[in-house]
């Protein structure tokens, strides 16, 4: 499971405040915490700041990797605050997100063509949010078609099928997870990733529906996630759902999880 | 009470039990504005309220919803075009660029539930498309709603196009990213941060407009 860390996002209120201040101690701790708790990359988001925010990005990045030795996932629709990022970047970037919403991914398009970023590709298009399975697959197959036309490589595609959230229509759940299924089916070598925590809007015990909700995704062959990494509970079910799905040889990580600790509640 | 009976049953999700007594009560000749304000609206405002205070969650809130216009639809054809129109037309949508609907689509149903008029753009809506349907329809209110930061300036560029249009209507503004601060920042009349709040803010800028326009 490549494990994103989300906590460094602008529209949380103390890192806000922390990159309005250029409080790098506070947004190296957070860098830190998640790294030590396992993430594979740290997500870096200034969303809020529309005017500022390639500045606030490049030095998000900067301020990131002074702390770890990991890559960041730079989060942002607008290609001037990408490239910014891209350009202070050390290793390989993931790039969150390209979607099918015409815009976006012709904007989006040209940073990630013949390049070896990761990117992860959001099952968004300008038709609206995809509800389906099918609608999920159409916007799958484009997105897969344009990039891969681009010479992106398949493996550095991490298709994120869009979770809705089941208090609406308590079938959004089950379409996501068939989604992935068959993208992962449909795609030898992609990866599937999201942010799922929208599953629970509008419901009680939301942390508990979304360690469920992550298991069973980890079934159908989810292999990405934007979580906080700092959600023992989270982690903990993810290494144990990926030994439960086959996906953990002899249950090493397992094993090695355990004795650090991690089942310790 | 009878009008009583029908605002329990709503509040415990119970579609056949509200049918049986709104026909109950329409055949009894009771005031079929009693039943709709007292019974039906009352209990989705209180409905709104316990979601407002996190006794009851979205599913709820769209079973009660969903109970109440089961009653509302037998009320219907008994409504004379004065009571339809009384409480005003809201015109609401997601704006132009932003393709979420579900904050919206709660908000549209309250405003139902609490007996607007509502015309409903869906998402990605143009300025000009806002600007024609409130003249349209005469509306009272329109809502905008954005859920990312790229697509809140959308909801500036619809304000100004209102004005420019010269329409009087009252602007409420809504979402996860939109703020208060944000919501004077660009000429709206009101902002609400969930569905039932956006009833009474509906309420307010109606009863400032005069009804519908």
């Amino acid at each position: 499971m490549i494990v994103i860390g989300e906590l460094i996002n602008a529209s949380r209120k103390d890192i806000g405040r922390a990159i309005e201040g250029r409080d790098a101690a506070a947004i190296q701790q957070v860098a830190k915490d998640q790294a030590d708790a396992g993430a594979d990359y740290i997500d870096v988001n200034a969303g809020i700041f529309v005017d500022r925010e390639p500045e606030h990005v490049r030095w998000l990045v900067e301020t990131v990797q002074a702390v770890t030795n990991i890559p960041c996932a730079i989060d942002s629709p607008d290609p001037a605050a990408i490239e910014a990022g891209l350009a202070v970047h050390k290793g390989t970037a993931m790039i969150n997100s390209i979607s099918l919403e015409r815009e976006r991914c012709e904007n989006l398009l040209p940073l990630v063509a013949d390049t070896d970023l990761k990117v992860i590709a959001l099952c968004m298009s300008d038709e609206g949010m995809p509800e389906t399975v099918d609608d999920r697959l159409k916007i799958a197959d484009a997105l897969v078609e344009r990039l891969t036309g681009s010479m992106v490589k398949v493996e550095n595609i991490y298709v994120d099928p869009l979770v809705q959230p089941m208090s609406v229509n308590n079938g959004f759940g089950m379409e996501f997870l068939n989604a992935v299924e068959a993208i992962m089916e449909r795609f030898p070598g992609i990866h599937t990733a999201c942010g799922l925590s929208n599953i629970s809007y509008g419901l009680p015990s939301r942390k508990f529906l979304n360690q469920t909700f992550m298991a069973m995704a980890v079934a159908k062959g989810l292999d990405g996630a934007i979580v906080d990494p700092l959600d023992r509970k989270m982690m903990a079910n993810i290494v144990a759902a990926e030994a439960l799905a086959g996906r953990d040889d002899f249950c090493m990580n397992f094993l090695k999880a355990f004795r650090s600790g991690l089942f310790a509640f | 009470m009878a009008v009583e009976d029908i605002s329990r049953a709503v509040l415990a999700f119970n579609l056949a039990g509200v049918t049986e007594l709104v026909q109950k009560e329409i055949d009894a000749g009771t005031d079929i504005d009693t039943i709709l304000n007292e019974a039906l609206i009352g209990a989705m405002d209180e409905v709104g309220k316990r979601f407002s205070d996190g006794e009851l969650y979205v599913p709820e809130m769209l079973m009660a919803a969903q109970t109440m216009k089961a009653g509302l639809a037998l009320l219907k054809p008994h409504l004379t075009g004065d009571s339809a129109r009384a409480k005003g037309t809201v015109v609401i949508g997601t704006v132009k660029g932003d393709l979420h609907d579900i904050g919206k689509n709660l908000v549209a149903m309250m405003l139902e539930g609490a007996g607007f008029n509502v015309v409903d753009l869906g998402v990605d809506v143009a300025a000009e498309t806002f600007v024609q349907a409130a003249g349209d329809n005469g509306a009272g209110v329109v809502a905008l709603s954005a859920l990312l930061t790229t697509t809140m300036p959308a909801m500036e560029g619809t304000i100004k196009a209102l004005q420019e249009a010269g329409l009087t209507v009252k602007i409420m503004v809504g979402g996860a990213p939109v703020t208060s601060g944000f919501a004077d920042r660009i000429g709206a009349q009101g902002f609400s941060a969930d569905a039932p709040g956006a009833v009474e803010l509906a309420r307010k800028l109606m009863a400032a407009q005069g009804g519908s326009s």
